[in-house]
């Protein structure tokens, strides 16, 4: 049998400042394929980490705008050109009567944005995930708070990174497998 | 429940603001899973007690629509006047329930109203439940249900389309956008605690169906930074979405021409009714909720002051609308306008309307009582009021204007039959099936929120034990300048401190015979939480025995749990807690990483109960 993989290592710590320290110092030390996972979102964990802002927002503000303009165009199409019925002596386009409708499917689509966008930026659903292998990790939904340096990043390397771990108040660091 | 600490100091503070905290007694994070997941994993046999009724109610939805298709409309009381009858009451009734809980988890969320997140995820479902039972009303409303698709803009057998111009088009598009957004905003809070109660499974099925709908969450940052935008994004386009949809609601009305529907003060007036309707359910369901599940000190008595207060305020818009309404009506000059609201008042239908006025105009008045408004059970009669009074609102609205139309000969006086009530009871049976299986299966409450709006969420918090310690140590009466090694870039951090100790000060007066039955954590000076005492009786959830069970239950849950490395972390927050509040900090090491590590090996550390006073014993009563 052959060694297993292993996918890196993975630091456990028991409260989010001590995770908020440790995680300025992993990136101080420049790793790129790192991750931390917490239980609840740790506000301004994403400065410490060293993250970009999300780019949701631009999904949201495209998909938002989308669904209101192909609302009001069904709106103009079915009621001006498919099938014009002059209804009450209003005109075919009566664009202010078209407000509401064009305004929600301009929410509707943004928030299938948000929440598709969201997924898909997160690649969810991902069922399975090496940090998963972890015998420590199911913890991380209830209150422990962990980081994950993989293997893959040029910059690890098993006893350096391990001792990085260690020097930053893990309680536990473990190897985890692929 | 878990290490479920009642809320003893109602004036329990929160260190870094100084206000009431959000959730009593500072409990740990673990304690906080604990006690919203127990409900679920081991559910009490008070909830089939709920579910067979509900259920009962229930079965009497397809009754009477069965009759109803059968029939057709003319088993209701409506008739050639008052078309719209009961369904439509009960359509606006039910919508605008619905929009308290997109209030909580939008608008208060925009607001960073921070006491939502105990009573966000409840209140959404609650959302999601009324609009589903609205969607029924208008649905078989239209009497020729197998045509209801009519209602969509798609290629019917007329080869027509919908008339956009038409509010009732508008209402279409608002309520179903607002069912699906609601629905996502839900799931997207839903999922961090799906990934909780996955990881908290001890049988393969459970594991596999909270699995998938959990969609493999793992609490990446990398992934909270996108799920946090995307919430609040949500949170952004549900609040206009909520606003818009009772406006358009209350369009259905003012856009036609008809004396009494035909005011402009129809969108905000309605909006706060919806609003005010809204939070009296939530205050009927999170009442008895916050007891039967051990949730007093996260629900606490705050939370139902702060929605008591928004009952107030939107009660009172009420009532101003409803007298403005009189006064347009008279200064318009326009003699329609005036009849029907002298008939509204002092015609046949005089009860319903002083029902409604004295349901929500007089009714929230109480909450200016300080004594009112801090009283669980006095919220919950008044919320029931609330709830009756909206209803008779939406009744007056529709059948007093429509009663008398614009051709006397034509008048009618409307009565509801057996099938009108049966409906109606019908959709209170599903919206309470699915409500308590929501209970049954899904957290309550948003444990991830709620964690994260505690203190020691903050990255930046500094934990009390070690903050005394080290201010021994260091006999430096300001703090800040101690705790470099916790706080090298912060600046909240002397205000923490300061507060800190001023709690670590609070006086215990304890009281004995609160605790007869845990000895040993009476006697070591509220340190002792001796295991064994408890594990008896886990599962004793009756309201009346709740002091003892609230503690009993913890240590069997905690016993059998398979995480092994549990009772370590138990001990390290016990040990915090305590020396928090412990005013003997001296023989604290100052050193941290040290002592973390110390700390597991005094197992009986479980948890330190906090001073139990006299104000505990009356809140007991009062709920």
């Amino acid at each position: 049998m052959s060694k297993p993989k292993i996918f890196g290592l993975m630091a456990e710590y028991e409260t989010p400042q001590d995770l908020y320290h440790a995680c300025e110092k992993v990136r101080d030390a420049g790793y790129g394929a790192w991750d931390a996972y917490t239980p609840f979102p740790v506000h301004g964990l994403e400065k410490a980490m060293g993250l970009r802002s999300s780019l949701v927002p631009w999904i949201v503000c495209v998909m938002g705008f989308t669904g209101a303009s192909l609302g009001f165009l069904m709106q103009f199409w079915m009621s001006a050109i498919d099938y014009p019925i002059i209804i009450a002596a209003k005109p075919f386009n009566s664009y202010p009567a078209f407000v509401p409708v064009t305004f929600e499917p301009g929410i509707l689509l943004g928030s299938f944005g948000a929440v598709f966008g969201m997924l898909g930026l997160n690649k969810l659903p991902q069922l399975y995930h090496s940090v998963f292998n972890s015998k420590r990790f199911h913890r991380v939904t209830d209150d422990r708070f962990f980081i994950a340096i993989e293997a893959r990043d040029p910059r690890y390397h098993t006893e350096d990174t391990r001792k990085l771990l260690e020097d930053t108040g893990a309680l536990s660091v473990e190897e985890v497998e692929d | 429940m878990s290490h479920y600490i009642p809320p003893t100091h109602e004036h329990d503070l929160d260190p870094i603001q100084g206000r009431t905290a959000l959730v009593q007694g500072d409990p740990s994070f673990s304690e906080i899973t604990e006690v919203v997941a127990r409900p679920i994993e081991m559910p009490h046999k008070r909830w089939i007690l709920f579910f067979l009724p509900a259920l009962a109610l229930l079965s009497l939805l397809p009754v009477s629509l069965g009759w109803l298709f059968w029939e057709g409309v003319g088993v209701w009381g409506n008739n050639v006047p008052i078309g719209w009858g009961w369904p439509i009451i009960n359509f606006v009734f039910w919508v605008g329930i619905g929009h308290a809980g997109t209030l909580i988890s939008a608008v208060l969320f925009l607001f960073r109203q921070k006491w939502r997140t105990s009573i966000n995820r409840g209140a959404e479902a609650m959302t999601i439940f009324a609009v589903i039972c609205a969607l029924i009303f208008p649905g078989v409303h239209v009497g020729r249900v197998w045509s209801a698709y009519w209602l969509a803009p798609v290629p019917n057998q007329m080869q027509m389309w919908v008339n956009f111009r038409s509010p009732l088009l508008w209402d279409v598009f608002a309520v179903s956008t607002y069912f699906t957004v609601s629905s996502l905003f839900w799931y997207v809070g839903l999922i961090p605690d799906l990934a909780t109660m996955r990881d908290r499974s001890k049988t393969k099925i459970r594991r596999m169906a909270y699995g998938f709908f959990s969609l493999g969450w793992r609490g990446s940052a990398r992934h909270w930074v996108n799920y946090e935008a995307a919430y609040l994004l949500l949170a952004a386009m549900a609040t206009p979405l909520v606003l818009s949809v009772h406006s358009i609601v209350s369009f259905d009305f003012a856009v036609s021409n008809l004396p009494g529907w035909h005011t402009t003060i129809f969108p905000p007036y309605f909006v706060a009714g919806a609003i005010f309707s809204g939070f009296g359910m939530v205050l009927t369901l999170m009442i008895p909720l916050r007891v039967w599940f051990n949730l007093e000190h996260i629900i606490t008595r705050k939370h139902l002051e702060n929605m008591a207060k928004i009952i107030l305020l939107t009660g009172s818009i009420v009532g101003y609308a409803y007298s403005m309404e009189f006064f347009i009506a008279w200064y318009s000059g326009n003699e329609y306008e005036a009849f029907v609201f002298q008939n509204r008042a002092f015609g046949p239908y005089a009860w319903g309307y002083w029902t409604m006025m004295s349901c929500n105009v007089i009714t929230p008045q109480f909450i200016w009582f300080k004594k009112i408004r801090q009283s669980p059970k006095a919220l919950f009669v008044l919320s029931i009021f609330v709830n009756i009074g909206m209803w008779f609102e939406r009744f007056v609205i529709v059948v007093t204007s429509l009663h008398h139309d614009f051709l006397p000969s034509s008048w009618d006086y409307f009565s509801p039959t057996i099938w009108d009530v049966t409906l109606f009871l019908g959709s209170f049976g599903l919206f309470f099936t699915l409500f308590l299986l929501f209970l049954r299966y899904l957290p309550l409450i948003a444990i991830a929120e709620v964690k994260s709006v505690m203190p020691r969420a903050n990255p930046h918090w500094v934990d009390p034990d070690k903050a005394a310690a080290n201010k021994e140590r260091d006999s430096h009466g300001t703090s800040g300048d101690f705790d470099s090694k916790h706080d090298d870039d912060d600046d909240g951090t002397s205000d923490a401190d300061s507060k800190v100790v001023v709690k670590s000060d609070e006086p215990k007066d304890e009281e004995p015979d609160a605790k007869d039955e845990e000895p040993e954590a009476r006697a070591d000076d509220a340190k002792d939480e001796a295991p064994e005492a408890k594990a008896d009786d886990a599962k004793d959830e009756e309201p009346e025995a709740k002091a003892d069970d609230a503690k009993d239950e913890e240590p069997e849950a905690k016993a059998d749990d398979a995480k092994d490395e549990e009772p370590e972390a138990e001990a390290d927050d016990a040990k915090d807690e305590a020396d928090a509040k412990a005013d003997d900090t001296a023989d604290e090491p100052a050193s941290t990483d040290e002592d973390k590590k110390d700390d597991g090996d005094d197992g009986d550390l479980l948890f330190s109960p906090p001073p139990v006073d006299a104000s505990k014993k009356e809140g007991k009563d009062n709920e």
